[in-house]
């Protein structure tokens, strides 16, 4: 991408990294509010309100883990060789094939950090699914905030487990990145 | 008759690649020049995956009209790369596969240039000199009207260059491709190619019939390998001779010598 606007662009996506959870959270809160002209418009087009709703869990996670997504993805495409991207065209193809046909099948590797990383982030993030989620019982709950609850009632037994099945998850996901770039390296 | 015609304009960062050329069907033309001169970009150009001015017309198609480009995949062309390109995910054969679903055809390319047994090979598999004739079957896959070859044995070992040149002369032989290929390498040239275009600072410095490469150029290549206070003795052509020193010199320069200077060890 040679656009004058990509720093901008990067910048933004990057924010979550170093914005308190917290302040992404709130100003979600505020732009997805069912009287804001966002959430407006959104409850028009798909009939959902996003605050305090799994849907609107879904969004805020999204916008959050985008960072540990688009990442390993810009740094995979930026490895892919020019000239097989060249080929491509050369063979009379387009953006879009030779993106499925020939970027991403090259960049596998990548492709499955980023995801694994997002899915382990996303499943340990607080701050914001608190704020948009609001920890409604069966609806919004989510571990992490469940963790911090079950302290909190200095219900320690329910916490341990919870928390353990946790660290277990995301060493689990982080052996799973390493020893897969290892194996590659080798 | 699909005449080509080349007129084109493109800044570059230290001079302007201004070329004009004029090619008969079939012609088998040679770019030579020194490096950074300008003649990738060049093949690029006419690929259409660099921009520039000017007009680039074959037959009665035109593929540049001032800055009214088409894109590199509506311009029938082959192009070969030097680091081979091929696409390390699929193998040979889908490498062609992808390019054209004719099977039949991709087989008979396969023959042609003797992958027939590593059709279903990886690249990675595959030698530098195999993955090379993988690519070079590839780029006949869409019957391309002209075929452009960047350096494609340059980095190959000479037995395999060899080798690669009967092939290339081969396949030129059978479609009768018009082919523009960028080589340093006299001997190739001298084989493949009927045409020279010789490149500088991305202006035609010369053109002529291959023929006559001998006499355009009395000098050639040599390695210093030793130097004492009024000769200095070169390795050329599986010999060591010794000429009279004229400048500064150290072993392991490569310096442009006269054949009647030479005097064998």
């Amino acid at each position: 991408m040679r656009c004058r606007c990509k720093p901008f662009i990067e910048a933004v996506i990057a924010m979550p990294l170093v914005l308190p959870p917290s302040v992404l959270g709130f100003y979600l809160l505020v732009a997805l509010a069912p009287d804001s002209p966002v959430g407006k418009l959104i409850k028009e087009l798909f009939g959902v309100e996003l605050v305090f709703s799994f849907p609107g869990l879904v969004v805020a996670s999204i916008l959050y883990s985008m960072p540990f997504m688009v990442q390993p993805l810009q740094r995979g495409f930026e490895a892919t060789p020019k000239n097989i991207i060249e080929a491509s065209f050369l063979a009379g193809k387009g953006w879009l094939q030779t993106l499925i046909f020939v970027i991403l099948p090259n960049m596998k590797g990548s492709l499955l950090n980023a995801l694994i990383i997002t899915f382990a982030h996303t499943i340990g993030e607080f701050g914001v699914v608190l704020i948009v989620g609001g920890s409604i019982p069966e609806k919004t709950k989510v571990a992490s905030i469940a963790i911090y609850e079950y302290v909190e009632m200095l219900d320690f037994t329910s916490a341990h487990i919870y928390s353990a099945i946790m660290v277990a998850m995301s060493f689990l996901v982080l052996l799973v990145v390493y020893a897969k770039n290892a194996h590659k390296h080798l | 008759m699909q005449k080509m015609r080349i007129n084109i304009y493109k800044e570059l960062r230290h001079f302007s690649l201004e070329v004009a050329l004029r090619i008969e069907e079939g012609e088998f033309i040679a770019i030579r020049g020194r490096s950074g001169s300008g003649k990738t970009t060049l093949l690029r150009v006419i690929a259409g995956l660099e921009e520039a001015r000017g007009v680039i017309e074959i037959g009665n198609r035109r593929w540049l009209e001032d800055r009214k480009a088409l894109p590199p995949q509506k311009r029938e062309v082959g192009f070969v790369f030097q680091e081979y390109a091929l696409f390390p995910n699929m193998s040979v054969l889908q490498n062609l596969l992808y390019v054209k679903k004719d099977l039949g055809f991709a087989l008979h390319l396969l023959k042609l240039v003797d992958l027939l047994e590593h059709k279903n090979s990886f690249p990675h598999q595959l030698s530098g000199g195999q993955q090379q004739r993988a690519a070079l079957a590839r780029a006949y896959m869409r019957k391309p009207k002209v075929m452009l070859l960047d350096e494609p044995l340059s980095s190959l070992d000479p037995a395999t260059r060899g080798y690669l040149q009967t092939k290339i002369k081969e396949l030129h032989q059978a479609f009768g491709t018009t082919t523009l290929m960028v080589s340093h390498d006299v001997a190739e040239i001298y084989r493949l190619s009927s045409r020279v275009v010789e490149i500088e600072q991305g202006k035609v410095l010369q053109e002529y019939e291959t023929k006559e490469i001998g006499k355009r150029h009395q000098l050639h290549k040599a390695e210093v390998v030793e130097i004492d206070e009024k000769s200095i003795v070169v390795a050329f052509m599986g010999d060591i001779f010794r000429l009279p020193r004229k400048g500064s010199h150290k072993v392991g320069d490569i310096v442009e010598v006269e054949i009647k200077e030479l005097q064998l060890v």
